[in-house]
C-alpha cells in the first residue's frame, strides 16, 4: 500500500509542470496539453483521495472532470484551427492585434 | 431510497432552458426566418422566469437548492439575457450569425449560470461554471470572420481553463480535508489550517477570474472589445453575477468560519481591483475597452460586500448586481447603436457632439454614465450607498473610504464621455442603427437605472429576503 | 506497513530501471565509439518501410481530421458515464434506466445536430 502522501505529492508535482507550461510555453497546443495535464494531475489527488478517506464521492468528480476537459479540448482546439485558418500561425505571440 | 431526494419540479428552469436551447439549435437548418428563434428565445426567458418563481425546493439531496438567494440571482441573469437578446438582433443580423445556435448558446450559458447560483455542491457548481463558461468562449468568437472576436475567445479560453484547473484543485483539497462536496457539511468539518487555506485561495483565484479580478483580470479587455457586443453586455453583467453567485455561497456557507482567515486574503485583492480597473479605464480611448476596465472595477466594489462577510453585504452585492444589470447593459446597448463595420462608433472620439446630432441617445447614455459613477438620484448610486454602507457596518470604515477615493477616479473616463457628448463639435456623423428590439432594451434600462433610484423601497425589501 | 517494508517491495521496479537505463545507454555509445561509419545517398535517406520515400515525414494533417477527432473525443468520452451506471445496474432499477436513456438523448441532440451541420461529411 503506498502512502497517500505520495499520490499527492504526484499530483502536486504534475499540476506545478502544468502550470509551468502554461506559463512558459507559447504554443497554444502545447499550453492545451498543459492544462490537460494539470486537469489529470488532480484527478489522480481525487482518486487518491476517494480511495483513502473510503468515499466514493472522489472517483464520482474524476469522471465529471474527464468529461469537462475532453469538451475543454473540444472548444479549444476548434478555436486554435479557426486562428490557424485565419492567422497561419499557432504562437500566441504572432496573435495580437489587441493591445494588452 | 436515495430516489426520493429527486425532486425535477426544482429543476424545472433548467430543463426548461435546455429543451428551449436544443429546439433552436437543433432547428436552425430547418426554419429559414431567423428572426423565429429571437421570439422563441425573448419569450423563453419570460416562461423560464416563472418557472423560477414557481418551482422553489431542494433536489438531489443537498446538491441543489432553489432558495430565494438563487431565485434573485436567476432574477438577474434572466433579466441580462432579456436585455442581451433585445439588442442582438440589429448587431446580428449585420455581422452574420442571427441564427439559431447563437440564442441556444446564450440559453446553454444562463443554464450553467443557473446551476452556480443554486448548486450546493462543489461539484455542481464545477459543473455550471464550466458549462457557462464553455457557452460562452464560443458566444464571444461566434463571429468567427473577426479575428479579434477569435483572439478574444482564445485569451478568454485559455485563461478561462486555467482558472478551471485552479478551481478542481481547491475541490480536491477542500474535499481531502473534510471528505465532503456538500457546501453545509463543509462548514461543519472545516477546521483551518494551512492545506484549507490553500484549497480557499485556489477557489478565490478560481472564481476572481470568472469577475474580473486583478490580477485576473487579463482576459476581460481582450475577449470584451473582441466579443459581439451584445456578448460583452451579456457576459459583463451574467457572467459576472454568476461568478459572484458561486463565490457569495461558498465562502459565506462552506467557508464561514474561515472568515477572518479569508479577508485578509480578499481585502487587498478587491481594493487592487477598484483601483488598477478605474486607473486604467482612465487611459483607454475604445469605449469597449473603457467598459471592460469599469467592470473590472465594479468588481472590486462587489468583492468588498463579500468581504463583509455579513448579511447585509451580501444583500448589498444581490441589489448591486441587479443595478449593473440596467446600467452597464443599457450602456452597451448605446455602443450597439452607435457601431458600425471596421470599428467605427467603437472610439471614444466619435461620442463627440453626440448630444447635438441625436440628443435622445445622448441623453439616455449620460443617464447610464451617471448611474455607472453613482451619482444621485441614479440607481447606481443607490447601490453604491448600500454596498458601502454594510462594509462600514461590517467594521471596515476605512475600506469604504478608499472604495470613494476609487469611485472619485472612476468619475472621470465616464463624465469625459458625458463632457465629450455635450461639450465637443462632432468630428464625424454616425447614423443609429434603430432597431425597435434594441430601443426597448434601451427604455427597460433607462427605466429600471431610474426607478429603482428613486424609489428603491420594494427592491430593497426583496433582496433584504433573498440572503440565505 | 513500514516504509522500509515498502521500499523493499518496489525495490525489484527500481533496479530493473537502473538496469534498462545503463543497458540502453552503454549500447547507444557503443555503437557512438565502435561503429564503422561510411555513409552515402541511399543510407541517408528516410527509411520508409524499404521504399522510397513519398514525401516530407511531418507535413500537416487536414483540418478534416480535427473536426473528427475532435467529435470523437467528446463522444468518447461522455461514454464513461455509461460504465458506473452499467456497473451499479443491478441495483439502480428502472429508474436509472429511464435517466440513462435521457442521457443518451440529450447526446443524441448533439450528434444531430453535429449531422445536420455537415460535421460528418469529408468534402
Amino acid at each position: 500500500m503506498i502512502p497517500l502522501q505520495w499520490y499527492l505529492y504526484l499530483a502536486l508535482a504534475l499540476f506545478a509542470v502544468g502550470l509551468f507550461g502554461f506559463v512558459s510555453r507559447r504554443n497554444v497546443i502545447i499550453v492545451l496539453l498543459c492544462v490537460e495535464l494539470m486537469l489529470n494531475a488532480v484527478n489522480i489527488a481525487l482518486t487518491a483521495l476517494g480511495t483513502a478517506l473510503e468515499d466514493v464521492t472522489g472517483h464520482i468528480v474524476v469522471f465529471f472532470v474527464i468529461a469537462v476537459a475532453a469538451a475543454e479540448a473540444a472548444i479549444g482546439l476548434s478555436l486554435v484551427v479557426l486562428i490557424y485558418k485565419r492567422f497561419r500561425e499557432v504562437h500566441l505571440d504572432e496573435v495580437k492585434m489587441l493591445k494588452g | 431510497m436515495p430516489f426520493s431526494l429527486l425532486n425535477f419540479k426544482a429543476l424545472a428552469p433548467e430543463i426548461f432552458l435546455v429543451l428551449v436551447a436544443s429546439f433552436m439549435v437543433l432547428f436552425d437548418r430547418a426554419i429559414r426566418a431567423k428572426d423565429f428563434f429571437f421570439w422563441t428565445a425573448l419569450l423563453g426567458t419570460l416562461v423560464a422566469w416563472w418557472l423560477c418563481r414557481t418551482s422553489l425546493g431542494i433536489s438531489f439531496g443537498e446538491s441543489y437548492t432553489a432558495d430565494h438567494y438563487g431565485f434573485f440571482l436567476k432574477t438577474i441573469f434572466l433579466l441580462s439575457l432579456f436585455l442581451s437578446i433585445l439588442i442582438s438582433p440589429v448587431y446580428a443580423r449585420r455581422r452574420g450569425f442571427h441564427f439559431g445556435e447563437y440564442y441556444g448558446l446564450l440559453y446553454f450559458a444562463v443554464c450553467g449560470m443557473m446551476l452556480m447560483a443554486s448548486g450546493t455542491d462543489l461539484l455542481l457548481i464545477y459543473i455550471g461554471l464550466e458549462l457557462m463558461s464553455l457557452s460562452i468562449y464560443v458566444l464571444v468568437a461566434v463571429d468567427w470572420r473577426d479575428p479579434r472576436g477569435l483572439e478574444g475567445g482564445l485569451k478568454y479560453f485559455l485563461l478561462g481553463s486555467l482558472a478551471s484547473a485552479f478551481l478542481i484543485l481547491g475541490l480536491a483539497i477542500i474535499y481531502g480535508r473534510t471528505g465532503t462536496l456538500f457546501l453545509a457539511r463543509i462548514h461543519q468539518h472545516l477546521s483551518v489550517d494551512p492545506a484549507v487555506l490553500a484549497g480557499i485561495a485556489f477557489f478565490l483565484v478560481a472564481l476572481g477570474f470568472k469577475v474580473a479580478m486583478v490580477p485576473f483580470h487579463m482576459w476581460a479587455p481582450d475577449a470584451y472589445e473582441g466579443a459581439p457586443t451584445p456578448v460583452t453586455a451579456f457576459m459583463s453583467v451574467a457572467a459576472k453575477a454568476a461568478g459572484f453567485a458561486a463565490l457569495g455561497r461558498i465562502f459565506l456557507l462552506a467557508f464561514a468560519s474561515a472568515h477572518p482567515m479569508w479577508i485578509k486574503l480578499l481585502v487587498p485583492f478587491a481594493v487592487l481591483t477598484m483601483f488598477v480597473g478605474n486607473i486604467l479605464a482612465v487611459v483607454q480611448t475604445n469605449i469597449k475597452r473603457m467598459l471592460a476596465y469599469s467592470s473590472v472595477a465594479h468588481a472590486g466594489y462587489i468583492l468588498l460586500g463579500i468581504a463583509a462577510g455579513t448579511r447585509e453585504g451580501l444583500s448589498a452585492v444581490l441589489l448591486y448586481l441587479f443595478i449593473y444589470a440596467f446600467m452597464n447593459i443599457g450602456a452597451f446597448g448605446i455602443v450597439t447603436l452607435l457601431q458600425r463595420e471596421g470599428g467605427v462608433g467603437e472610439s471614444i472620439y466619435d461620442y463627440q457632439g453626440l448630444a447635438r446630432l441625436y440628443p435622445f441617445p445622448a441623453l439616455l447614455m449620460l443617464l447610464f454614465m451617471f448611474s455607472l459613477t453613482g451619482i444621485p438620484p441614479t440607481a447606481g448610486f443607490m447601490g453604491k450607498f448600500y454596498l458601502f454602507r454594510s462594509v462600514v457596518h461590517a467594521g471596515h470604515p476605512w475600506l469604504a473610504v478608499l472604495a470613494v477615493l476609487a469611485s472619485v477616479i472612476a468619475a472621470y473616463p465616464y463624465l469625459r464621455i458625458v463632457m465629450f457628448m455635450y461639450m465637443r463639435e462632432p468630428e464625424r456623423e454616425i447614423q443609429p442603427a434603430s432597431s425597435l428590439s434594441l430601443w426597448a432594451a434601451l427604455g427597460i434600462s433607462a427605466l429600471g437605472v431610474l426607478v429603482i433610484g428613486l424609489y428603491p423601497g420594494s427592491l430593497l425589501h426583496a433582496v433584504m429576503g433573498s440572503v440565505f | 506497513m513500514g516504509e522500509t517494508v515498502l521500499a523493499a517491495k518496489y525495490l525489484p521496479i527500481l533496479i530493473l530501471a537502473i538496469l534498462v537505463f545503463i543497458i540502453g545507454l552503454s549500447m547507444t555509445i557503443a555503437n557512438q565509439i565502435l561503429a564503422i561509419r561510411r555513409p552515402y545517398s541511399e543510407k541517408l535517406v528516410r527509411y520508409e518501410c524499404g521504399l522510397p520515400p513519398s514525401g516530407e515525414p511531418r507535413h500537416p494533417f487536414s483540418v478534416k481530421f480535427y473536426a473528427i477527432a475532435i467529435l470523437f473525443v467528446v463522444f468518447d468520452v461522455e461514454a464513461v458515464f455509461l460504465y458506473p451506471w452499467a456497473v451499479s445496474f443491478g441495483h439502480l432499477g428502472a429508474f436509472a434506466y429511464v435517466e440513462m436513456i435521457v442521457f443518451i438523448a440529450l447526446l443524441l441532440v448533439a450528434y444531430v445536430y453535429a449531422w445536420i451541420r455537415g460535421a460528418f461529411q469529408w468534402e
